[in-house]
């Protein structure tokens, strides 16, 4: 049987490998391929927390169901703000867009 | 070793390479496929917690839907930055440092945790049966005194999601 902590120790790996991607990428839709790494990671370590140690409850279930909306509803707003940032100024790279620069 | 350890190993050595790959292959599109890939490791990790709903939900929504959207994005979007610029920026050496030390962080605290090795408890016989537990989380999603308004909450947010992707990426007239 494979203990808590190999899932654990694996879903920290992959949060920390997502969140170099997200402070290093300099294309803003590597940066989203970084996010998606992080919400993935999260939500192995809801599924195991749920199964190792409240099985017989359903709230783990729920948290990771709404946790998959709410990445969903992420990326479709963040790709379609990126394509609307493309058209006007015609760059993804995240530190070429200084239209807020003061 | 059992097998079941063997894949859950082979697995997740193969999602962590494919994620590494996602962070620093040097064309978007390649970035994309290997997201993929990694995305279909955590759906084969969610095959071994006995959650195949789960399983399935993740290669339909995040294999079918996301990966997709990426790619279309990244096709939209295309600019060859990859021969000439670098693909990460100055602060990219400062990243793996803060990134090491968050995995290291998280490792070294849970290693503190009274439950990190604990073992897999059986399910209760009520509720074994793979269909059994998908129709109990069916029925908690819709009943009122259960999750019935995070339910809502989450369909409200898609709502908006959808009409707010449409109104920013849409043409101006």
């Amino acid at each position: 049987m494979i203990p808590l902590s190999w899932y654990l120790i694996f879903a920290a790996l992959l949060f920390a490998v997502g969140l170099y991607g997200v402070m290093a990428r300099r294309n803003s839709v590597g940066i989203l391929m970084g996010i998606e790494l992080m919400l993935n990671a999260v939500n192995v370590n809801l599924i195991a927390f749920w199964r190792y140690l409240y099985p017989d409850r359903l709230d783990g279930q729920v948290f990771v169901a709404v946790v998959l909306v709410a990445a969903a509803a992420e990326a479709v707003v963040g790709l379609a703000l990126i394509i609307s940032a493309y058209r006007r100024h015609k760059t993804v790279v995240a530190d070429e867009m200084t239209l807020l620069k003061g | 070793m059992t097998p079941l350890q063997i894949v859950f190993l082979i697995v997740t050595v193969a999602t962590l390479i494919s994620a590494v790959m996602v962070v620093s292959a040097r064309r978007m599109l390649h970035a994309a496929l290997w997201l993929i890939l990694s995305l279909l490791g955590i759906a084969v990790l969610f095959v071994t917690l006995e959650t195949s709903f789960f399983a399935i939900v993740q290669v339909m929504v995040y294999v079918g839907a996301i990966a997709i959207l990426i790619v279309f994005a990244v096709m939209l979007t295309r600019r060859d930055i990859q021969d000439r610029d670098k693909v990460t920026n100055r602060g990219a050496w400062a990243a793996a440092l803060a990134a090491l030390g968050v995995a290291g962080g998280l490792v070294g605290a849970l290693t503190g945790w009274q439950a990190f090795a604990s073992i897999r408890p059986e399910l209760a016989a009520d509720s074994a049966a793979e269909g059994t537990r998908i129709a109990q989380l069916g029925m908690a999603l819709v009943s009122p005194d259960a999750y019935a308004i995070p339910f809502e909450v989450a369909s409200v947010l898609l709502i908006g999601a959808l009409i707010g992707a449409i109104y920013v990426a849409g043409e101006r007239k």
